[in-house]
């Protein structure tokens, strides 16, 4: 029961992590990002990479991950994205064109990792047993919850506490008036984009570490990430860490008591249940 | 209500009775691919009749489409039943299942709707292989009839046929107009008197009984059925990609995608068997940044230019 | 018959998270009354309307049509009771063709066509707004008052009890205002019931037999349009407090 404990709680932090960087792209730049799974994928791909070929720590990998992600994304923002925002003339008609080029971008990163790696993501790395509070958990666990809740912490205090910050969140309440009040609403769209990218790839890196992946299985992700959101709140940081508690949680409870194939038919659950009675999210006050 | 319908209507018939010849000419290898190929094109024309008008995009084919696959297995292999008792039953599962998905989700914003689709063949998938492994053993499921191809082939023609058959009458009625209304702005049609959710869970629930019709048809192709092959999420996005690669927005558009891609889909996949995911990504683009419209759109956005040019 | 409210709204109260929008709200609207809903930006006249057509659900109070319940309801039942609105930023559906855009009304409003009678009743409607030339146009294709009148029609072409007239008159040059004034008052011959929010005071005086006038979501006045209007409390609303 401990052990359950411990290991969802470990699992939530990187969890919370990624749906953070989600949050800053679909919240703030208006743009469901359904590729945004294989992005993390990407980064796992390359911790994996650089460790298995030149013995690069992980940890070293997401800073290098992130710059590299960081670019990336803003220049899929600024060349595929943007055009796409400026000739919609709805909400509606931009989801749906952002759904459907998301949805190809996400098939061109598979694609490429494919040809790279087609089998298993599988290394060995801090995989050590520790001891936490009476309960056993892998070293690698407790170091990426530890990195999660660094970066996730940093970004909260940039949110709230810098200039850019503040703008970023301001985009986020409403594009209008945050053009109104000066705020260059397409760059900073851009960057909550980018940064949204850099973040979730770090996790993807820091998943990597003590889960195994393959290059198939961002669709996963993309979906869990969407249903912490989802259950958080669109824009709200505090529900995005208590939506990733209870799903790391549920899903760790699962994946030891019953079988750790029916992971996403858990988080499914949670998913109808907050669609039934909860749509707006936990903490939300704005449906999507 | 317009004067053409019967004469589409008259050229649609006159199409699936030439199209009744094809397994006369094809044999082997071609008649395989017309077999995919009317498989695709009877799932993608069902699929368009709900994310047509109303711009909700569908992933859910999948999932309706195994069910359809895995109950035949399941029910001939486990239970020893003729194939024909799931090939009635399993469009019924499905159709309650998209019931119940039309009736979580589509009440709420098209976002949640796309999102639920997304992982749902996925998700049925794990699910169905841990019950397997768990309560019914893995034994194995053969799908063992005297069908040929060619039987396939037309039973698969006829669905294609009474889709659009339908797709005609929906056209032409209250709910038809009612989900163009939705499409364009589901505010509006609230206000106007329609329960918005009631016609998009009837078209929704549709789509995923004809694609379990076309997924238990296709089965005794495979005559061992896994799980893993019937729920494929990579179907789901295949046939978007036809639909909206024809034009979601004419009954006939999503043939128009259908024909060419499944012929450029083989050859990809025999030339480039590890690259077929790229290709798919770039189909998405090219629909998205080429042809929003798709083929039959850009084709009436000519047309339409070359008439204001004579007048 | 004149004298039993066909609408009712009683203690309507709107909250927003912590922003109170309308504030327990009551007023009556008479059968063939056509009725103004006045007052400065911000002081919850789109919200009040927006519950009448139930596009928001009121936190408190109550919204009855003809005594039924109209509060529970959500916006498409609503249509069908036979409430029928216009947006205050004109809202046609862009993929449909004018007449299409109008049988969307016949169709689905509060006596429900269909087919031949259906088409004939919005071209009927379209002729009645006076439109009836461009029935197979594109809406992308029509003028700002033209689109106007197409949402009128569309709204008429159900055949609605009470009609919510959202700022129709916004955004209109001088010579359409007049065409549009005079549209609105052919209505009001026509013996129907209208609830309008409007900013434009010369339309008011002209086509309001009642006035309801809103500040910071409370009823402040009600009356005639020339009594509200002379009204004190309504002049400092308006025109704001000294230190304003």
């Amino acid at each position: 029961m401990l052990d359950i404990l411990v290991s969802g709680l470990l699992l939530s932090g990187t969890y919370a992590l990624v749906a953070m960087g989600l949050n800053l792209q679909y919240g703030v730049a208006r743009i469901m990002n359904l590729a945004n799974g294989e992005v993390l994928v990407l980064g796992a791909l390359a911790a994996f990479w650089l460790y298995t070929t030149s013995q690069v720590s992980p940890l070293l990998t997401v800073v290098l991950v992130a710059p590299v992600s960081f670019a990336g994304n803003w220049l899929i923002y600024r060349y595929l994205l943007k055009p796409l925002v400026r000739r919609s003339k709805s909400q509606g008609a931009l989801e749906v064109d952002s759904i459907l080029a998301t949805f190809g971008m996400s098939f061109i990163i598979i694609g490429v990792m494919v040809s790279i790696e087609g089998g298993f993501f599988a290394y060995k790395y801090l995989s050590e047993p520790i001891s936490i509070i009476g309960s056993t958990t892998s070293l690698n666990r407790l170091v990426a919850f530890g990195v999660a809740v660094l970066i996730g912490g940093g970004l909260y205090l940039w949110l709230n506490h810098t200039r850019a910050g503040v703008a970023v969140r301001a985009v986020s309440v409403s594009t209008e008036a945050s053009g109104l009040v000066g705020i260059n609403v397409p760059r900073v769209s851009a960057l909550a984009f980018a940064l949204g990218g850099a973040i979730t790839a770090v996790g993807g890196a820091l998943i990597s570490t003590f889960i195994t992946l393959d290059a198939s299985i961002g669709v996963v992700f993309t979906m869990k990430a969407l249903i912490i959101v989802i259950m958080g709140g669109v824009g709200e940081i505090r529900g995005a860490i208590v939506a990733a508690a209870i799903l790391g949680l549920v899903e760790t409870a699962v994946a030891t008591l019953i079988d750790p194939g029916l992971t996403l038919a858990a988080a499914y659950l949670i998913f109808v249940l907050i669609l039934l009675f909860r749509p707006q999210g936990l903490f939300g006050r704005r449906a999507l | 209500m317009k004067p053409s319908g019967w004469l589409e209507l008259l050229i649609a018939a006159a199409l699936v009775v030439l199209a009744a010849f094809v397994p006369m000419f094809a044999n082997g290898y071609w008649l395989s691919i017309a077999v995919t190929g009317m498989m695709y094109i009877a799932l993608s024309t069902s699929w368009a009749l709900f994310s047509g008008p109303t711009h909700y995009i569908s992933l859910a084919t999948g999932a309706f489409f195994g069910v359809g696959g895995y109950m035949v297995g399941t029910m001939m292999s486990d239970y020893q039943l003729s194939f024909w008792v799931p090939l009635i039953v399993a469009p019924l599962v499905a159709a309650a299942l998209a019931l119940l998905i039309g009736i979580a989700t589509l009440r709420l914003s098209g976002v949640y709707f796309v999102i639920f689709t997304l992982g749902l063949a996925e998700m049925i998938r794990n699910l169905i292989s841990w019950i397997q492994n768990n309560f019914l053993g893995s034994r194995g499921l053969y799908v063992l009839t005297d069908f040929r191809d060619h039987h396939l082939y037309w039973m698969l023609l006829g669905v294609a046929g009474v889709i659009y058959l339908l797709g005609w009458i929906v056209n032409r009625s209250r709910i038809g107009f009612a989900l163009r209304i939705i499409g364009n702005d589901e505010t509006v049609a609230r206000h106007v008197g329609i329960n918005t959710a009631t016609a998009k869970v009837i078209m929704f629930t549709t789509t995923g009984f004809f694609a379990a019709l076309v997924g238990a048809i296709i089965a005794p192709r495979w005559s061992y059925i896994e799980p893993n092959q019937v729920f494929s999420p990579q179907l789901s996005f295949l046939v978007v990609i036809m639909a909206l690669l024809g034009g979601a927005g004419r009954l006939w558009g999503p043939l128009v995608g259908v024909i060419p891609f499944t012929i450029i889909w083989e050859w990809v996949g025999v030339q480039f068997p590890n690259q077929s995911t790229l290709f798919l990504g770039l189909a998405f683009l090219l629909i998205v940044y080429v042809l929003p419209n798709g083929v039959v759109g850009r084709i009436e956005q000519l047309r339409d230019r070359i008439g204001e040019g004579r007048s | 018959m004149k004298h039993r409210p066909v609408l009712q709204v009683q203690g309507v109260t709107k909250r927003f998270g912590g922003l109170v929008a309308v504030n327990d709200m009551s007023f009556d609207v008479a059968n063939h009354e056509m009725v103004g809903v006045i007052g400065p930006n911000g002081s919850g006249k789109t919200t009040m309307m927006n519950m009448i057509s139930g596009a928001f659900k009121p936190t408190a109070g109550r919204i009855s049509l003809k005594g039924r319940r109209l509060s529970d309801m959500p916006a498409q039942k609503i249509a069908r009771e036979g409430v029928g609105r216009t947006f205050q930023l004109v809202r046609l559906l862009p993929g449909l063709n004018v007449l299409e855009n109008v049988m969307a009304g016949a169709v689905f409003g509060h006596r429900r066509r269909w087919g031949r009678e259906a088409e004939d009743f919005a071209l009927e409607m379209l002729d009645r707004v006076g439109l009836e030339v461009v029935a197979a146009a594109p809406v992308s294709a029509l003028t700002y008052i033209d689109q106007k009148r197409v949402e009128l029609a569309r709204v008429l072409a159900g055949e609605p009890e009470v009609l919510l007239l959202d700022e129709w008159l916004a955004g209109l040059n001088p010579t359409e205002l007049e065409t549009g004034i005079e549209l609105i008052h052919a209505l009001r011959d026509e013996g129907r019931t209208v609830v309008l929010v409007e900013h434009v005071m010369d339309a008011i005086r002209a086509l309001c037999d009642r006035c309801v006038v809103m500040s910071a979501g409370r009823k402040i006045a009600e009356g005639s349009p020339d009594d509200v209007l002379s009204d004190r409390e309504v002049i400092r609303a308006y025109l704001g407090d000294d230190d304003d």
